[in-house]
């Protein structure tokens, strides 16, 4: 236990929300969460992700299960006793005060003397850089200004924990990839543990530094961007996360360093052993980007499938090929644009073999 | 180790906030209605709680006198009855006329330019800030012989026909008739039927109609087909602002009504301040209460629903 | 929003409906027009104009009974709308806030009710109430203050017409606060706790300055009804409390009268004058913030 005292920062033990009328919001979700972490809760709407972060940020009182942060359990305390704070997602600025006034909020309740909430806002607004517009209301500011007040805002009362409710929700696609760095940058410098909720992976895989993949209230897997995208514990993450093509197949070969896999229109050889038995059935997750082309027949017998270009998407970096394959089942496969023209670039009607190594794929048993 | 979730101590402030404004209903609103109740089942001169019921034995009697309300039916010249009736002919005929009249209205200042609404607004709003008993007592000023609009009916030969229809008392006399209590009341109630008519309308997403038109309606089908069903809501809150409290209108009677509008309000005044007959005053209210219950469930609803429909 | 114009406008569509709003607002405004013109009339026959008069706004200045009423108007409507704003922020707060609570229906029954309810059913129930209450009181002997309280209070006058028009004003208060109070997202609230305020300071620091506009709206109106009643006062009067709609509303059961017209014109150009002034302060204030907007989506 004392080795793990970083690693417990926050604690979330076995929560659980019952609205009643048989809608459990959050059904037995236990983490922990060390300090400094930026811990994304990632699922599509109605998961219980904004549920949990409500229950953490005192606006809804968990059914069953504690909350502990940094030791302190956060059982009965209302919002304005708790020592973290929360960045809305509609960023919720008061529209009848300035920025200044905004950000001095919460400075102001604590009571601080006026000189130390002037220097705390003044060093706010160089954080998030908008010491020009300190006079001005929000309808006044851009969404991205915005946005960067109301981080400003929540970070000003130095919290423990900071909540972000679908930081980038509101931002178009341009702005959102120059706020997601400029974000955690902020984030990181300040020192602050957080955890933000959102339905885009994107947004999530590229700022948080772990993951919990959430339905139906209960989390599906918590792990690292890396780990949950190229090793999903279930076809639902795998499904959910990225683009994948997913195989059934049964287990033919079951052995120490390898096992065997026949699927309809191929037999993968898995360059590892799994847990499992002969005959077993599993699902094969093979993403698009591990799968090459050609139109000559690899060697071997396994890890390949022949097929025909059915669709093809191009995105400009790189092609979405859509290959149908003998059995009629559809495999989606990336293919890098790393040369401006290819003389034998593949198009519609074409034969092709799809092929990948025997590390690229993830066998999954549920 | 688990908490189960108990009412955190913050929540408390609400039962001040909410028992101040219910206190005060339930004793300045609800409580009279009772004591309206315990009168109508009294005689004159005893009104008292312990005449309703009186405890004997253990065991509650109940003393109510109900003469009141035999009187009501049973007046051979059927007054109570004939008031009534035509309380809720005349608020009908007002609802009637002011729909007919405020819905096209509200619907072209909806489509009127978008620069031009919020001036059309405090227009409509002008003379519902200016005292209503004034405009009420403006329109004897017109209906009077000589004034303007008395002028301008008899311009018309319009007399003739109204005086056929029995709506006027006789060829010229406007005043103090049918005629002239329904213009006041519909003159009255006017704006309570567009202000929620117009809130429903601008509202209206114009693209339906310009769907409905791609689908080859006719402006007018549109209009029967979509506007309308869609304006249901304003109508239903119009309608009953203008309805229920047109059938207990007093100062209208009494300034442009004649002998033969007697509408309930009347009487129920006149039994309180002319008969002092306050128990019979008291019974024809209860009477009047049923009366508007069903459209004030109606009302209530409508209200209800709009709320939650915001939320 | 130039999708705003009529879209099918036939050509007769567009002039009927011009028709229609410029008859509209001719009917609406003709008594208006007629009550002030002929409180200029000589004469007090409609039918008659024997030449333009200033009289019967000089009679107005020593007319004692309608200058009573109207002080007694004054004061009874000011302490209405202070009352009514108060009562009617703290019911909507409890129907918008809270979604729940017990004998929440009937809560929200009473409130709405006065808004359509004719007014002899409330003034006659309460004035039975004030009188059984009164009755109570009286067989005691209750010493000074009771005395007074009686007195001031239950005796019908001043007191009893000001229950009875905060009866009826509440009403529209609530619902006037309440429209405003569902338009502001939850989430200001909830931003506001977060930071540390507590439910209190929220209400001082966020919710009343924003909903101030309605506040004002509410005060303004629950002020011209009391200001304009009759049926109410006429029951819960006293001797000597006779408001202004009641003195104009006995003399024009009697039949024409000038000084009535007079007295109206004067009403009517105040409201006039408030009302545009109102309206255009608030388009100001509308379209400075438009602009502010604008500039801040181009800028920023």
């Amino acid at each position: 236990m004392a080795a793990s005292k970083d690693a417990a920062f926050l604690r979330i033990e076995d929560v659980v929300k019952d609205f009643g009328g048989g809608s459990v919001a959050v059904n037995h979700v236990s983490v922990d969460i060390a300090k400094g972490e930026i811990f994304a809760l990632l699922g599509s709407s109605g998961c219980g992700k904004t549920t949990l972060l409500r229950m953490l940020a005192g606006f809804e009182t968990p059914t069953s299960g504690r909350i502990v942060l940094d030791g302190m359990d956060l059982a009965g305390l209302p919002p304005y006793a708790r020592p973290l704070n929360m960045m809305f997602q509609s960023y919720a600025l008061f529209p009848h005060l300035t920025v200044w006034d905004n950000i001095a909020f919460g400075l102001r309740r604590d009571k601080l003397p006026r000189e130390q909430v002037a220097e705390r806002v003044e060093a706010m607004l160089r954080l998030v850089q908008l010491g020009k517009f300190a006079k001005r209301k929000p309808h006044q500011l851009s969404g991205g200004q915005q946005q960067r007040v109301a981080l400003a805002r929540s970070l000003a009362k130095k919290p423990q924990l900071l909540l972000l409710d679908e930081p980038l929700g509101a931002l178009d696609k341009k702005l959102r990839e120059e706020t997601q760095i400029e974000l955690v940058n902020i984030i990181e410098e300040v020192g602050v543990t957080c955890v933000m909720v959102t339905h885009d992976q994107e947004e999530a895989m590229t700022m948080a530094s772990r993951i919990a993949v959430m339905s139906e209230g209960r989390f599906l897997q918590v792990g690292a961007p890396g780990e949950i995208y190229e090793t999903p514990a279930t076809r639902f993450v795998a499904d959910f996360i990225g683009n994948v093509n997913l195989m059934e197949g049964s287990l033919t070969e079951d052995e120490p360093d390898h096992v065997l896999i026949r699927c309809a229109d191929c037999t993968h050889y898995v360059g590892h052993g799994i847990t499992g038995t002969e005959g077993m059935p599993v699902t094969v997750a093979l993403r698009p980007e591990k799968i090459q082309l050609s139109r000559e027949a690899p060697g071997g017998e396994f890890n390949r499938a022949r097929g025909k270009v059915k669709n093809l998407a191009y995105f400009g970096s790189f092609t979405v090929f859509h290959v149908a394959l003998q059995s009629g089942a559809m495999l989606k496969v990336n293919q890098n644009n790393s040369e401006r023209h290819r003389d034998d670039e593949l198009t519609w009607g074409d034969e092709v073999w799809a092929h990948w190594s025997p590390t690229a794929h993830v066998v999954l048993t549920q | 180790m688990s908490v189960v979730s108990k009412r955190p101590a913050w929540w408390r402030g609400r039962t001040v906030v909410i028992g101040i404004p219910f206190a005060w209903l339930l004793v300045f609103f609800l409580a009279p209605f009772l004591i309206v109740a315990d009168y109508s089942v009294s005689e004159m001169g005893a009104v008292r709680p312990e005449n309703i019921y009186s405890v004997s034995d253990g065991v509650v009697k109940l003393a109510l006198k109900y003469a009141n309300y035999v009187t009501i039916v049973a007046d051979p010249e059927h007054l109570y009855l004939r008031a009534y009736v035509s309380s809720l002919k005349f608020a009908a005929v007002t609802t009637a006329l002011c729909l007919l009249i405020g819905y096209p209205f509200a619907y072209f200042m909806a489509r009127a330019r978008a620069s031009l609404q919020p001036a059309l607004l405090m227009l409509v709003m002008l003379p519902f800030w200016t005292s209503f008993l004034l405009r009420v007592y403006a329109w004897k000023g017109l209906l009077e012989d000589g004034g303007w609009v008395a002028q301008l009916l008899l311009a018309l030969h319009v007399d003739g026909l109204l005086a056929a229809t029995g709506l006027i008392s006789a060829p010229g006399k406007f005043m103090y008739t049918p005629f002239s209590l329904v213009i006041g009341m519909t003159y009255t109630y006017l704006p309570f039927m567009i202000l929620p008519l117009y809130a429903n309308l601008s509202k209206l997403d114009l693209r339906l109609l310009e769907a409905a038109a791609d689908l080859g309606a006719t402006p007018w089908q549109a209009f029967w087909r979509i506007t309308v069903p869609l304006s249901k809501a304003g109508i239903i809150a119009g309608a009953m602002l203008v309805f229920i409290p047109s059938i207990g209108e007093f100062v209208t009677p009494e300034l442009l009504g004649g002998p033969q509008t007697l509408m309930i309000g009347q009487v129920l005044w006149s039994e309180f301040a002319s008969s002092n007959d306050w128990p019979m005053a008291s019974t024809v209210a209860v009477v009047l209460i049923l009366l508007i219950v069903v459209p004030l469930a109606i009302f209530n609803k409508y209200q209800a629903e709009a709320q939650e429909k915001r939320t | 929003m130039s999708t705003r114009r009529a879209f099918f406008s036939p050509t007769f569509a567009t002039r009927f409906g011009k028709g229609w709003l410029f008859a509209g607002f001719l009917f609406l405004y003709l008594p208006i027009v007629s009550l002030v013109a002929y409180s200029f009339n000589a004469s007090s026959l409609p039918s008659v104009w024997t030449g333009f008069t200033l009289d019967w706004y000089r009679k107005l200045g020593s007319d004692r009974e309608m200058l009573a009423g109207l002080w007694l108007s004054l004061e009874i409507a000011f302490l209405t709308a202070c009352g009514s704003v108060l009562l009617g922020t703290l019911a909507a707060f409890s129907l918008v806030k809270y979604k729940r609570f017990s004998g929440r229906t009937l809560f929200s029954g009473m409130v709405n009710a006065p808004l359509v309810m004719p007014e002899v059913i409330i003034g006659l129930s309460l004035l039975l109430m004030l009188v059984a209450v009164q009755k109570s009181f009286d067989a005691p002997d209750l010493g000074p203050v009771g005395r007074w309280f009686v007195d001031s209070l239950l005796s019908r006058g001043l007191g009893t017409i000001w229950l009875g028009h905060m009866l009826l004003c509440t009403a529209y208060a609530t619902v006037v606060v309440q429209a405003r109070l569902q338009d502001m997202p939850a989430s200001l609230e909830e931003a506001a706790l977060d930071l540390g305020a507590k439910p209190f300071q929220v209400f001082a620091l966020i919710t009343l300055p924003m909903i101030s506009q309605a506040l004002a709206a509410a005060w303004l109106l629950t002020f011209s009804l009391s200001l304009d009643d009759v049926v109410i006062s006429n029951f819960l009067n006293g001797p000597g409390s006779t408001t202004m709609p009641l003195v104009i509303f006995s003399r024009a059961r009697l039949g024409l009268n000038p000084s009535v017209n007079a007295m109206a014109t004067v009403i009517i150009t105040i409201v006039a004058i408030c009302v545009t002034l109102g309206s255009l302060w608030i388009a100001r204030a509308e379209r400075r913030r438009a602009a502010e907007m604008n500039a801040a989506q181009r800028g920023g």
